[in-house]
């Protein structure tokens, strides 16, 4: 018998930057062997707009409309961050409502980037109704945006101190009642994607991380609790009053795409008791601390008195000044933690403004996820990590 | 038992057709969907659209040319030249934004002191050139006269929690 040499070549494949399953501008040069991805490269990048270099030429209330930017699924939840970094270097108080008006709405955020995230992600694996659906309700909370701050979805709301303007009569109640309508919705999303066959054939072992190689990737949210560590920030160092709130930290087992739909599911329904407890129990009172050189003066205060006048025109020219020192201030954003490590050198501007984003973490993992799979499935794993490239590129 | 049910479900197509059912039920509600042009969403008294120049009442430019809006625009989208007026007021000779810079943050209007730069209601307002979007001062004046009575409402509803 004569063995012939057949000549083998793996097949390199282009994925984006224009795909729309590539969630963004997400360019992946793949090798393929036939249908089965043997490596696979991202190229980052192409939405880079050097937000960190820019806030550094900022002032630090010039620096919030940066935040809403990164990631635009669930803006507030970059403010919160920033905002805490801020306060916890100028070491200023919160005042108890403004607290509760921000858990409000970083929860508001996380199910309106959970309702984005999972009902791409079952798009991308071909169930087109949910994502009309969750779209719906989605376009509900960003009235809840607008009616709040003035903006849809760039809110520039949290400020460091507090908020920007108290909640308007009536808001708290709307959201009360569509946390109350809500659930069924949910309900009808998932009684269409958890048991069906299909959803499952594409997702259960797809992109399956196990412990280790989520705390050597540096995982964290919703793909580190997939692994089966109940890791939450907000539980495990609470910022903002969190401590006070009674929620559960829902954990997957197997790590796998299929678990990871099923948590943000999960915390969709834990986000909602957390706003209905921040709705009942919000106290009255000021909404921004109450020291005159970090929040700028009330209208009517700053049109009658000097004091106030001098305040307003040094805010907003000049901004605060924050004390020498650095800090790392760490979120639960929905898509994991968020920080922001912050120095300052005492004038009014961040010497440097350093973010970590999750989903830069989660995104370099794509490649051993994604290995041994289908070229169909690598969507189905980039659906269920829950990248947004404005802050992968910042 | 739990297997049995498993089997049942697997081949009886349960879970497709609870899907079906649901899908079913949407089909008789009513549409979410807006007729654009002809229905629009809700807009709150905070939002924050096309920017606006105000008048008094008098007819008199609100703007004093103190140049707060330009000290604190992020975008650096505002560029203001001053000078006295023949009665000795100090006024603006150039109040120009580039709406393409533009982020609609709103602090301008936050850091105003006479309430003259606004962020109006107006969403409606694209153009076919980028020309267009470069505001003069009399295309903002403009705006404010078109807009005054939507953003005196806007300002006297929110104006308790300014």
């Amino acid at each position: 018998m004569v063995m012939t040499e057949v000549e083998v070549k793996n097949y390199n494949l282009n994925f984006g930057p224009q795909h729309p399953a590539a969630h963004g501008v997400l360019r992946l040069i793949m090798e393929l062997d036939g249908e089965v991805v043997e490596r696979l490269d991202p190229h980052i990048g192409l939405l880079h707009r050097g937000t960190e270099k820019l806030i550094e030429y900022k002032t630090y209330l010039q620096a919030i409309p940066y935040f809403d930017r990164l990631d635009y699924g669930a803006p507030m939840n970059q403010e919160h961050a920033f905002a805490l970094a801020v306060e916890k270097l100028l070491g200023c108080e919160v005042p108890e409502r403004a607290k509760y008006i921000r858990v409000l709405y970083a929860e508001l955020s996380r199910i309106m980037n959970h309702l984005m995230c999972t009902t791409t992600h079952a798009m991308d694996v071909g169930a087109m109704t949910p994502i009309l659906w969750g779209f719906e309700e989605r376009e509900k909370l960003l009235v809840f945006y607008e009616r709040v701050s003035g903006s849809r979805m760039h809110a520039a709301y949290f400020r460091p101190g507090g908020v920007h303007q108290d909640l308007p009569d009536g808001l708290a109640e709307d959201i009360y009642a569509w946390t109350e309508s809500f659930p069924k919705v949910l309900d009808d999303m998932a009684s269409l994607l958890v048991e069906n066959r299909i959803f499952k054939q594409r997702n259960v072992d797809i992109g399956v991380a196990d412990r280790p190689a989520a705390y050597d990737w540096g995982f964290t949210g919703v793909m580190l609790r997939s692994t089966g560590v109940p890791w939450d920030l907000r539980k495990a160092q609470p910022y903002d009053g969190y401590e006070k709130f009674d929620f559960d930290i829902p954990v997957g087992k197997h790590g796998d795409a299929y678990a990871r739909f099923l948590i943000r599911f999960e915390e969709m329904r834990q986000s909602l008791r957390i706003m209905r407890q921040a709705i009942e129990k919000m106290p009255k009172g000021p909404i921004t601390t109450l020291d005159p050189k970090i929040s700028p003066p009330k209208r009517a205060d700053m049109k009658t008195s000097m004091e106030a006048l001098i305040n307003h025109f040094k805010l907003y020219t000049e901004g605060y000044r924050v004390p020498e020192g650095e800090v790392y201030v760490a979120t639960e954003a929905p898509k994991g933690e968020f920080a922001i490590y912050l120095v300052s050198d005492g004038s009014n501007r961040p010497y440097r403004c350093k973010i970590r984003a999750p989903g830069f973490c989660h995104l370099q993992s794509l490649d051993w996820m994604c290995r041994g799979h289908m070229l169909a499935d690598v969507p189905a794993v980039l659906g269920s990590m829950d990248i947004v490239f404005g802050e992968v590129d910042r | 038992m739990r297997s049995l049910k498993n089997i049942a479900r697997t081949f009886l197509l349960l879970d497709i057709a609870a899907g079906l059912r649901v899908t079913l039920k949407y089909f008789f509600k009513a549409k979410a969907t807006l007729n654009y042009p002809f229905e629009k969403g809700p807009l709150s008294p905070r939002f924050r659209g096309e920017l606006a120049l105000r008048r008094y009442p008098s007819g008199e430019e609100r703007c004093i040319a103190c140049k707060l809006c330009e000290a604190v625009c992020p975008a650096q989208a505002i560029t203001i030249e001053a000078e006295e007026r023949e009665d000795g007021s100090r006024r603006t000779t150039r109040f120009d934004i580039d709406m393409v810079k533009c982020i609609f943050c709103g602090f301008c209007q936050e850091a105003c002191p006479v309430d003259a730069i606004v962020l109006g209601p107006n969403f409606e307002y694209s153009t076919e050139t980028r020309e267009e979007l470069l505001y003069t001062k009399e295309k903002l004046l403009e705006n404010g006269d078109r807009w005054e009575t939507e953003i005196a409402a806007n300002l006297e509803a929110d104006a308790k929690y300014r």
